[in-house]
């Protein structure tokens, strides 16, 4: 594993997205997903605004880091709450 | 959708060696990648965690910034002009008998020329003393030198795209008009439907499956295009045909900055991630809205 040259914020990155993949699972066998309409322009499955959540989080990430100089936590923060209000209306 | 009725997914664990496969030949180096991107690694047992600094700097690099411009403006103009004329030769195409084989293999044979060979073929054929094309703009007084114009190098390097990657445009789509039962056209020659009233809402409503994968392919395929300029142009004159990959290499390989390439190549994933599930959903989507019940 020493070629994979861990360090500990990547694994816990990673860690915290498999986690989110077996909730995700988990939660699919309990109550299977209903495709809907939010305040999005398309209808999604749960799955489908997990991603979307996740790809804007990526890029909310490489706007504050590339383009401001504020602090990183405050990304992921405001990410953070863009996937809580996804996941909920979107 | 159907909630009573009871779905066996057992056959999903039919998927697992395909996962296992992609877990080594993708996943594993992927995650290896985010970790160069956070540290700087001399060595085996010297390395240095640099936080977001690589991405700070690669999203701020000016040379960097030119060459998405380019990668973007390249691969929004090859799209433009494949994708209508790879549905144009498809409706020209003959339907049937020798001729239908016959113009089917001498439109492949294009794509089974390798990458470098395309460039190379491109390189001889421009070149001003023994390429036919160079050496015939030349005799017609036209100043055309892809080492020297930049304007040149562009036209022939979107020129050379075409002639290389149209050619699967057209297959894909010739074989989904091929797929169009003969009923609809029935249909339309009892309504006197016009060729273009036929085109417009049978053929190409019919199509969009193929082309969203033609787009998509085109798409990933032009913005990650490599051996092709390098060869022809290496990027020149300049940097002005110096595309993505280009840069990557040169700094991976070329200099061995490991941490800023990492940084550098997970944007780049990220875009092509972003662009192509922009592509996908929005075509979806839109054959979506036009057959409520889910026809497609």
């Amino acid at each position: 594993m020493s070629w994979m040259v861990w360090t500990t914020p990547t694994a816990i990155f990673f860690s915290s997205i498999a986690a989110m993949l077996a909730g995700m699972t988990l939660w699919e066998i309990l109550s299977p997903t209903v495709e809907r309409k939010g305040f999005l322009p398309i209808s999604t499955t749960r799955g489908d605004r997990l991603f979307i959540g996740l790809l804007s989080a990526a890029f909310i990430h490489l706007g504050f880091i590339g383009f401001t100089t504020f602090s990183i936590w405050i990304a992921l923060a405001l990410s953070a709450v863009w996937l809580l209000v996804l996941m909920r209306w979107g | 959708m159907n909630n009573n009725k009871v779905q066996n997914n057992r056959a999903w664990w039919l998927v697992l060696p395909m996962l296992i496969l992609v877990a080594f030949s993708a996943i594993i180096p992927l995650m290896t990648v985010v970790n160069y991107s956070v540290q700087d690694v001399l060595g085996p047992h010297a390395r240095f965690f640099t936080g977001t600094e690589w991405f700070q700097t690669m999203l701020n690099d000016s040379a960097l910034q030119a060459a998405f411009l380019r990668q973007m403006i390249f691969s929004l103009t090859i799209l433009a002009i494949q994708i209508p004329l790879g549905i144009g030769i498809a409706l020209i195409m003959p339907k049937r008998g020798w001729q239908a084989s016959a113009v089917l293999i001498l439109i492949t044979l294009p794509l089974l020329i390798p990458w470098n060979v395309v460039g190379s073929i491109w390189q001889i054929f421009t070149r001003g003393d023994i390429g036919l094309m160079g050496w015939g703009l030349r005799e017609l007084g036209i100043n055309y030198n892809i080492t020297r114009n930049a304007g040149d190098a562009w036209a022939t390097i979107i020129l050379m795209d075409v002639w290389h990657w149209t050619p699967l445009v057209a297959m894909l789509c010739y074989s989904g008009l091929r797929s169009i039962p003969e009923a609809y056209y029935q249909a339309a020659r009892i309504d006197r439907a016009s060729k273009w009233a036929v085109f417009r809402y049978i053929q190409l409503p019919k199509l969009t499956n193929v082309l969203v994968i033609a787009v998509l392919l085109r798409f990933m395929h032009s913005f990650m295009i490599y051996a092709e300029p390098f060869v022809l142009t290496g990027g020149g004159p300049g940097s002005s045909t110096t595309f993505l990959s280009q840069s990557l290499a040169t700094m991976a390989i070329g200099q061995q900055d490991l941490g800023p390439s990492a940084a550098f190549s997970l944007i780049y994933f990220l875009v092509i991630l972003l662009v192509s599930w922009i592509f996908y959903t929005t075509i979806m989507h839109m054959q979506k809205d036009k057959n409520p019940q889910g026809g497609a």
